[in-house]
């Protein structure tokens, strides 16, 4: 029972925190290229303000698959603070993203085709490593289960250092970050407008919105993981690998999707078997 | 309180789409600047977005001719309302230096209507930036005039 209040309370202030979260992540980014930025609340104007436009959409389909990626992000965020499966929240947070690209593909436009195909490659990129990275969460702990990863008595970073840094590298494909962005940039104007949100406008943009914002907190919830005992070990792993993403989010430009894939995948293995080898043989 | 709340961000957060009708260049520029630390107008929320569809200003520059006239109409039609247009430059005001041309249809209220008109060869950093402030407050006053 506490924990159903526990997670409903949390799927109630994830938007909160997310939306916080972006808005600290553009002021930043300002203070990072020394200009002023906008104020914190500012994701929240921009959601609220979509909120408020006229309803514009290609067909009905936008609408189904913008409420199922709603939907199954916030499911994740309601999973994870129930203690349920790791693998179970996977393939949710899979079958959102998944609709996701199919309300850009059910369009004409090119551009959203363009954005369609690189998320959908996006997805391809790092789906294995998540899954590497619950396996071996797993392997170190013995379940699948959140509730008993919290119950695990050391941090997993001991163990599992080269885990995380591969979970870094899904959070910043995952966070649409550069140089990961390559299927929704906010800088790609010329190149593919916003490639897969081009044709979602308006109200469904703001839900799509949101729906990110239950991603960032599952995302750094899944950080959390790896420290999980204490609180201020925990605080401070999220903080320094936020702010490290949104470093590298500055300081590097957009690639093609074909580095992305090469680079990623062979880092990602590299590390999972250097990782897991070091668990075997210690 | 929801209404409110929409209204507070209609006028916090105006996304741009910019569309170049064939300046010279000189107004885009001008435009770009905007955006550099220096006068940095995310400050006010503003992003110059590329995409009608998200966006809540256009800002045209240039002379409107006959040829782009239909895609300035198009681009128009594609923002979900409420939307505000600003016209800029001597170009995009009455077709400027240009008028003259056989091709030229004259200014950007030609086709589509506009709100707001920032005046100049090119227009000031700061000019741009009053313009998009005037818009703002006509968007405030058609709020309060809808309670
Ligand atoms: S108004 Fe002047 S600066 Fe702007 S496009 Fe026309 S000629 Fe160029």
């Amino acid at each position: 029972m506490g924990k159903l209040l526990l997670a409903t309370i949390a799927v109630i202030l994830a938007p909160v925190i997310g939306g916080l979260v972006a808005g600290l992540d553009r002021k930043c980014t300002a203070w990072l290229q020394s200009r002023v930025g906008p104020p914190i609340l500012q994701p929240f104007y921009d959601v609220f303000k979509l909120l408020g436009k006229s309803p514009m959409m290609m067909n009905p389909w936008q609408i189904l698959t913008v409420w199922v990626y709603l939907v199954s992000s916030m499911l994740t965020v309601f999973l994870f603070f129930l203690g349920s499966d790791l693998l179970l929240m996977f393939f949710v947070l899979t079958i959102g993203a998944v609709f996701f690209v199919m309300g850009a593909l059910s369009t004409q436009s090119p551009y959203a085709q363009v954005g369609a195909q690189r998320e959908l490659v996006t997805m391809l990129t790092y789906e294995p490593l998540i899954i590497l990275v619950f396996v071996s969460i797993a392997m170190v702990t013995g379940s699948f289960k959140v509730s008993e990863v919290f119950t695990y008595g050391k941090p997993l970073l001991y163990q599992l250092p080269l885990m995380f840094v591969v979970l870094g590298y899904a959070l910043t494909i995952k966070l649409r970050k550069s140089p990961f962005d390559i299927s929704a940039c906010h800088h790609a104007h010329q190149e593919i407008v916003r490639g897969v949100l081009t044709e979602y406008s308006g109200p469904q943009l703001a839900l799509i919105e949101i729906a990110h914002w239950y991603d960032v907190v599952f995302v750094l919830g899944l950080c959390a993981l790896f420290w999980a005992t204490s609180f201020w070990g925990c605080a401070i792993l999220l903080v320094v690998t936020y702010f490290a993403e949104l470093v590298i989010d500055n300081v590097t430009a957009r690639m093609t999707y074909k580095w992305m894939l090469k680079t990623v995948w062979g880092w990602g293995l590299a590390l999972s078997v250097l990782n897991l080898l070091w668990l075997y043989a210690g | 309180m929801l209404k409110d709340w929409i209204n507070k961000g209609r006028l916090k957060s105006p996304w741009i789409v910019h569309f170049d009708c064939g300046s010279c260049n000189g107004c885009d520029i001008e435009v770009l600047a905007c955006l550099t630390p220096i006068y940095d107008v995310e400050r006010f929320g503003i992003i110059n977005i590329g995409d009608p569809k998200h966006a809540d200003v256009l800002l045209v520059t240039g002379t409107v001719n006959h040829r782009n006239k239909h895609v300035l109409k198009n681009i128009y039609d594609q923002m979900p309302s409420p939307k505000a247009v600003i016209a800029m430059g001597a170009c995009g005001l009455s077709g400027g230096v240009f008028r003259e041309a056989y091709n030229v249809v004259g200014g950007v209220d030609k086709v589509i209507p506009v709100d707001v008109y920032v005046r100049g060869c090119p227009p000031k950093p700061e000019a741009i930036i009053d313009g998009v402030v005037h818009a703002l407050g006509k968007v405030k006053a058609a709020l309060e005039a809808a309670g």
